[in-house]
């Protein structure tokens, strides 16, 4: 596989842009820099399938297409399917001889949001991971159904206030825990599952890397904040993601065959969640007396993953 | 490459390992599947093709119909001959895909073993699952016993794939009654077979790296129209082809297929229509009534259910002895006539002799559709002719227990 150099980020980020800059995403929108780092972490040809969603709507309307590459959507549910149907096409054809070039090196992706990962599309990834197709499947994580306007889905986490759980005098926002969708997807026996943030790029390139060189089914959970629903300046993506990396809302880590733990960034101050909430219109209610037990429960919930996420690292399990 | 498979000239097969047969001289490239019954020995069989070598694509065991449609249409965008397999509630389950699978123009062959969608459960045939296609862009073929359940497949990718098509076809057979029934098929060599559907012409593919293609945009008003009105042309285009393929495999095996098939319909004063292996009962009670009693019956059958061959079924109804004829419906017509009934009939209203057209609903879940049975709805029909209109309810439902079901009637006297 050509890996590029990852070592200057205006280099880097313009090797082999295949990912067109023109594009309806919002402006401030962490889905493009998470794809665009995707694609120009390597040099080998791409077969990428998108799940319905912002992405997918948002760079293939007909007659136009951002994808300098092969692409496919099919439905809200199945790119996990479309793309290792289409990696089952190549290993068939190239077996029978009738590629037209068998010796180009390629590489099978799949994009979904959360709601397509987490949500409606959970069984087909399931399903393809338990296959061991040789595909990476990243999820962009943006914790809602944005793409509809902003309702929540099993990725969207407590307190949060979503069209579809409101806060109000009655309520605090989502009452239900995010899904763990990385330790769920561990569990399937991947050799490479991880979860990743655009704001420390030079880890999240090497993740992507690390999955495409890894053969069989690799899984990404990316964090892709949200400046239309989670409500910041689109000029703060960034900043944003580094509360969420720097408050432990988001650790980043790797696992390895179901039980190599590694730890990807330790933040040198660990700051508390709710610098991290207060950034974000999404949490605002939380502020309100009544409402901070919510808080309370959001940091420790943090604190007991950190811990554990350090002990399976030391403990190599 | 794949072994030879050492065939008879004549073999005894059922309807499920016949369409696997065809499937595995295909050579397809991928074949992504989920088991159902009736339909399961045709992944079963093509999966001992798999494990003994008859088979050098890949097999793809997926974890649910929607995922074996989802698998078809990105293995065939990437460029290869692609099928699989389904019944009832995989096919309903499926449906969304079906419509991805056409509108994204890709030809994957599709054998569909009719049965019955629940509730209340029922694993026995019916048309159900064909019907619930009807709408979703897909050619549809109708296989009435096993030799047809074999050869369709054939022409199916032939078609499918011819490149003034591009369109998905599925190929229908009855469950069980043809699935599972044992019948004298006469098959091709592997290679005769292979040579007659030729090698797949990828188009678009995601392979050729040299050529980046995006499958699968989003259009909204400014588009869609355009892209699903090209659609139906596709499909009323693929016509002639359909016709030439049957040409070509009538020329190869002296098999002959029309898109509608007609029974003693130069002379018929009634007749029946209807689709799947019904029809070859009716054939039989057509000819027993008029050895018997002299009523002049024919039987109409569209081998053609997508693109609806309303041409030529109009043809087949514009006899000028034909007085009276009875659409039979396999599925449940959920508060309407039934829609073969409606569709013969629009064809039907612009004949010159327009025939009395009334509608049966029979079989469902598998009830037992017999001779005697078509018999009795055929001199049905000669009393109406005789009468010169309908003189029971316009929809009625054959060989249901309890009181007699039935709705509307003529207003022609």
């Amino acid at each position: 596989m050509a890996i590029t150099s990852i070592k200057n980020l205006k280099e880097f980020s313009t090797n082999n842009d295949r990912f067109e800059g023109a594009h309806l995403l919002c402006p401030g929108c962490a889905h493009s820099m998470i794809v665009r780092e995707l694609m120009n972490c390597t040099d080998d040809n791409l077969v990428i399938s998108s799940n319905t969603g912002c992405l997918e709507v948002s760079t293939a309307v007909y007659p136009y297409t951002s994808w300098d590459t092969s692409w496919i959507h099919i439905g809200f549910e199945n790119a996990a399917t479309a793309v290792t149907g289409a990696e089952a096409m190549y290993k068939a054809r190239k077996r029978k001889g009738t590629l037209k070039d068998p010796d180009a090196p390629v590489k099978f992706v799949a994009f979904g949001g959360d709601g397509s990962t987490y949500d409606i599309g959970f069984q087909w990834l399931s399903g393809a991971m338990e296959r061991g197709h040789d595909f990476t499947y990243i999820c962009l994580d943006n914790e809602n159904y944005a793409n509809t306007g902003g309702q929540r889905s099993s990725a969207t986490p407590i307190g949060a206030t979503t069209s579809t759980a409101q806060a109000g005098t009655h309520s605090y926002g989502k009452k239900e825990k995010k899904k763990d969708i990385v330790s769920i997807m561990a569990a399937h026996g991947s050799p490479y599952v991880a979860q990743l943030a655009p704001n420390k790029w030079k880890s999240m390139a090497k993740g992507f890397q690390k999955a495409l060189e890894t053969e069989g089914p690799c899984f990404i959970n990316t964090v892709s904040a949200c400046t239309t629903e989670w409500k910041f300046d689109p000029k703060d993506t960034i900043h944003i993601t580094d509360l969420a990396t720097d408050s432990l809302m988001f650790p980043i880590y790797e696992i390895i065959d179901g039980h190599e733990l590694n730890i990807l960034y330790r933040p040198k101050n660990i700051i508390k969640v709710e610098d991290y909430l207060g950034a974000q219109g999404r949490y605002k209610h939380l502020f309100k007396p009544e409402n901070k037990h919510v808080i309370e429960q959001i940091q420790s919930d943090i604190d007991k993953k950190w811990d554990m996420l350090q002990r399976r690292e030391e403990a190599r399990i | 490459m794949a072994k030879e498979f050492d065939l008879n000239e004549v073999e005894v097969w059922d309807g499920n390992y016949a369409a696997s047969q065809a499937l595995r001289q295909a050579q397809i490239d991928v074949v992504a599947a989920y088991p159902i019954t009736p339909s399961t020995p045709i992944v079963e069989g093509y999966g001992a093709y798999v494990a003994n070598g008859y088979v050098d694509g890949e097999f793809v065991m997926v974890e649910s119909e929607h995922a074996a449609m989802s698998g078809c249409v990105g293995a065939a965008a990437a460029g290869g001959r692609v099928a699989t397999a389904t019944s009832s509630q995989g096919f309903a389950l499926m449906a969304e895909v079906l419509y991805q699978a056409s509108g994204m123009r890709l030809p994957i062959v599709l054998t569909v073993v009719n049965r019955a969608l629940a509730s209340p459960l029922n694993v026995r045939g019916d048309h159900s699952d064909m019907y619930l296609g009807r709408d979703s862009g897909w050619i549809q073929l109708d296989a009435f016993n096993a030799q047809e359940a074999y050869d369709l497949p054939l022409c199916a990718f032939k078609i499918g794939e011819n490149l003034d098509v591009r369109l998905p076809v599925m190929v229908h057979q009855d469950g069980f009654t043809t699935s599972h029934k044992a019948q004298n098929v006469y098959p091709l060599k592997d290679e005769t077979a292979y040579n007659f559907v030729g090698d797949y012409v990828p188009v678009d593919e995601m392979l050729d790296f040299t050529r980046p293609v995006t499958h699968g945009a989003q259009t909204e008003e400014d588009w869609h129209y355009e892209h699903k009105a090209k659609q139906h042309k596709a499909l009323m285009d693929s016509r002639p082809v359909i016709d030439e393929v049957f040409a070509q495999f009538k020329e190869l095996t002296g098999r002959e297929y029309k898109r509608v098939e007609t029974y003693m319909m130069e002379d018929a004063e009634v007749a029946l229509i209807l689709l799947g292996s019904s029809v070859e009962s009716a054939v039989l009670a057509a000819k027993q009534l008029r050895e018997e009693e002299g009523i002049k019956a024919g039987i109409i059958a569209p081998r053609c259910f997508r693109p609806f061959p309303y041409d030529l079924v109009r043809d087949a109804l514009d006899v000028p002895t034909l007085k009276a004829v009875s659409c039979m419906d396999k599925s449940a017509p959920g508060g309407a006539m039934g829609a073969l009934f409606n569709e013969v009939s629009a064809a039907a209203y612009t004949t010159s002799s327009r025939p009395l057209i009334s509608n049966y609903i029979y079989g469902l879940g598998g009830r037992d559709f017999a001779i005697d049975e078509a018999k009795r709805i055929m001199k049905e029909q000669k009393a109406h002719a005789d009468a010169g209109h309908i003189t029971t309810n316009i929809q009625q439902f054959s060989g249901l227990r309890g009181p007699k079901l039935g709705f509307y009637e003529t207003r022609r006297s």
